[in-house]
């Protein structure tokens, strides 16, 4: 019917006046102009504009205060090619998508197919293994920083039974990321289980059941039956996981703040940390046309090929 | 029959692993919150000698914990009203009227899901204090609802394309107006479907840090995340008592969590499968 009017409205031998006035006189206009402009509005006003002065901002040196008009062209985008705690915080984003795609999409996945069928013992498993996803991160990140406290919690109990110093292993520069990739991968899995638990539950009964008639193991039912059927979970999962870990922030605060000398910055810890609190619009603005970028060119071909495969 | 099945020990063995790593640093905070500095320095992770109960109690008496939690709230449930709203007139133009552009509307909309709040914090921030908007929770809540606006809308509208058109096409007969059967038809229709967007943006909203870290400076203003930080500072070395802390701002989320725990499979499985 949708359609039907569409072809109305466009149609040259009604001729556009009549279509305007009957949209008028049954309060589609109305409705039009009273329905879309507050979601426009907003969306433009909060999303689409500040991305676009993100980019003019960029070419300037400026301090958030009066006019930007001190131009330096691409100084900014300069200043951060060569800044070795922004190179930092690139590795640490890829460690971040390597430890997301390698350690917890398979650990989530193997957790979907042990508890995916409907138990009494599997939905609490279930709720279990879910429930990191829902507590906030800053909440998280505190939690953990308790527990990799030297003076405190298992890294002090470890040190003690070696009898060795105190050790901090989230003031060190070795372990404190490596600590930050472990609390991602507790807090993230339960999320990524869920989309795997969703598919599996759509897999249809007598395919697995007609791959045991054939003689076929367990083991091969999961790889050869289950696991093709799941490619198109997986790349959404994938996805997920890679936007998700481009924008992590909160969890790096209470973590490690960034430190030790700014060997633990995400992306955005970085752009918060040399760009808002300095705020040097400018060059924070650089940064986020740089993140901005990566996430649109992974988007577009993450789409085009992995999604678009399977 | 056999007595014993080695695949399934070795299955629930595994799954108990897992949850105790799940489950030991919630139960290591929520004692924590029970033992003095000095009981907490020795023994982390086992139960209390004694129940204290001073801290969870000094916590509890702190007005700043309450007006954290009701900051939260109040812009949490405005966010969450104010995404629902203009989201679905939005979606409810794009489902029931087309017009030359509809399409192409959408789409901007649609984009936003795509974009990271992260990209445009500092020019964001900018627009929020030339709006006179800094220090007040509508910085916080206006930004919420646009950057949840791509998500809520696509839902909405495929919702809304599969309520029946016969149900629309009578109610205009009996001369109902589209503004009309928006409130009276599509909304009470969609209970399920708002449910789940208000979940997920309620959540999200309960739990945001980065944007009121921007936007607000004074504590008063402050939501419990930042007031958690806060607190933190003030007691670095008293872990005991940011324990007490940590554990009451968990326990209204897990109650929701439980209560809303169907709407928000629902909303990931939903969106996973459509991508």
């Amino acid at each position: 019917m949708a359609v039907a009017e569409t072809n109305n409205i466009i149609s040259p031998a009604q001729g556009r006046p009549s279509a305007l006035k009957r949209a008028l006189s049954d309060g589609r206009l109305v409705t039009v102009l009273v329905f879309l402009p507050p979601a426009l509005l907003l969306f433009t006003l909060f999303v689409t504009l500040p991305l676009i002065e993100a980019a003019g901002y960029a070419g300037y040196k400026w301090s958030g205060y009066g006019d930007p008009t001190e131009w330096v062209g691409m100084r900014n985008f300069e200043i951060l090619q060569k800044h070795s705690a922004f190179h930092q915080s690139l590795m640490n984003t890829v460690w971040v998508i390597v430890a997301s795609c390698l350690l917890q999409i398979p650990l989530a996945m193997s957790m979907a197919l042990l508890i995916y069928r409907k138990t009494w013992s599997n939905t609490v498993f279930r709720l279990i293994f879910f429930a990191p996803y829902i507590l906030a991160e800053v909440a998280t990140g505190l939690i953990w920083s308790f527990i990799f406290d030297g003076d405190y919690g298992v890294a002090a109990m470890a040190s003690q039974a070696l009898g060795g110093e105190p050790f901090f292993p989230l003031s060190d520069r070795t372990w404190a990321f490596p600590v930050v990739l472990f609390v991602v991968v507790w807090k993230f899995f339960g999320f990524h289980m869920m989309i795997f638990i969703a598919a599996l539950q759509g897999i249809p009964e007598d395919l697995t059941e007609a791959a045991r008639i054939d003689g076929a193991k367990p083991g091969q039912i999961t790889w050869f039956v289950k696991l093709p059927l799941l490619k198109p979970a997986i790349a959404v999962s994938v996805f997920f996981a890679v936007i998700g870990s481009l924008q992590l922030f909160d969890l790096i605060v209470p973590l490690t703040n960034g430190g030790p000398s700014n060997s633990t910055h995400t992306i955005v810890s970085y752009l918060y940390t040399f760009g808002l609190t300095r705020l040097k619009v400018g060059f924070g603005s650089a940064v986020g046309i740089v993140l901005f970028l990566i996430t649109v060119a992974f988007a577009v071909v993450y789409r085009n090929t992995a999604m678009k495969e399977t | 029959m056999r007595t014993f099945d080695w695949r399934d020990t070795a299955r629930i063995a595994i799954l108990l692993v897992v949850a105790a790593t799940i489950l030991f640093p919630l139960a290591a905070t929520f004692l924590g919150g029970f033992k003095t500095s000095g009981e907490l320095r020795l023994a982390p992770f086992s139960l209390p000698e004694v129940w204290r109960f001073e801290f969870y109690g000094d916590v509890l008496g702190n007005p700043n914990f309450w007006s954290y939690m009701w900051n939260s709230l109040f812009i949490a449930l405005l966010t969450v009203f104010i995404t629902l709203m203009t989201g679905a007139m939005a979606a409810y133009v794009f489902s029931h009227i087309k017009f030359f552009g509809s399409d192409y509307i959408m789409s901007y909309l649609l984009l936003g899901m795509m974009f990271p709040l992260a990209a445009a914090v500092v020019p964001l921030f900018i627009k929020i204090r030339d709006l006179g908007l800094l220090d007040t929770p509508w910085g916080v809540i206006l930004p919420q609802a646009a950057f949840g606006l791509g998500f809520s809308v696509l839902l909405f509208k495929t919702f809304f394309d599969q309520l029946p058109r016969e149900l629309f096409e009578a109610a205009r007969i009996d001369g109902i107006s589209y503004i009309g059967f928006f409130f009276r038809f599509t909304l009470p229709l969609s209970t399920p479907i708002l449910g789940t967007v208000a979940v997920f943006v309620f959540v999200t909203s309960w739990n945001n840090y980065l944007l009121p870290l921007i936007v607000l400076n004074d504590s008063a203003s402050f939501p419990w995340t930042l007031g958690m930080m806060q607190y933190r500072g003030e007691f670095i070395v008293e872990w005991n008592k940011i324990l007490a802390f940590v554990t009451l701002t968990l326990v209204p989320a897990l109650i929701f969590f439980l209560a809303a725990q169907r709407y928000i499979v629902a909303g990931l499985t939903g969106g996973a499968v459509k991508g």
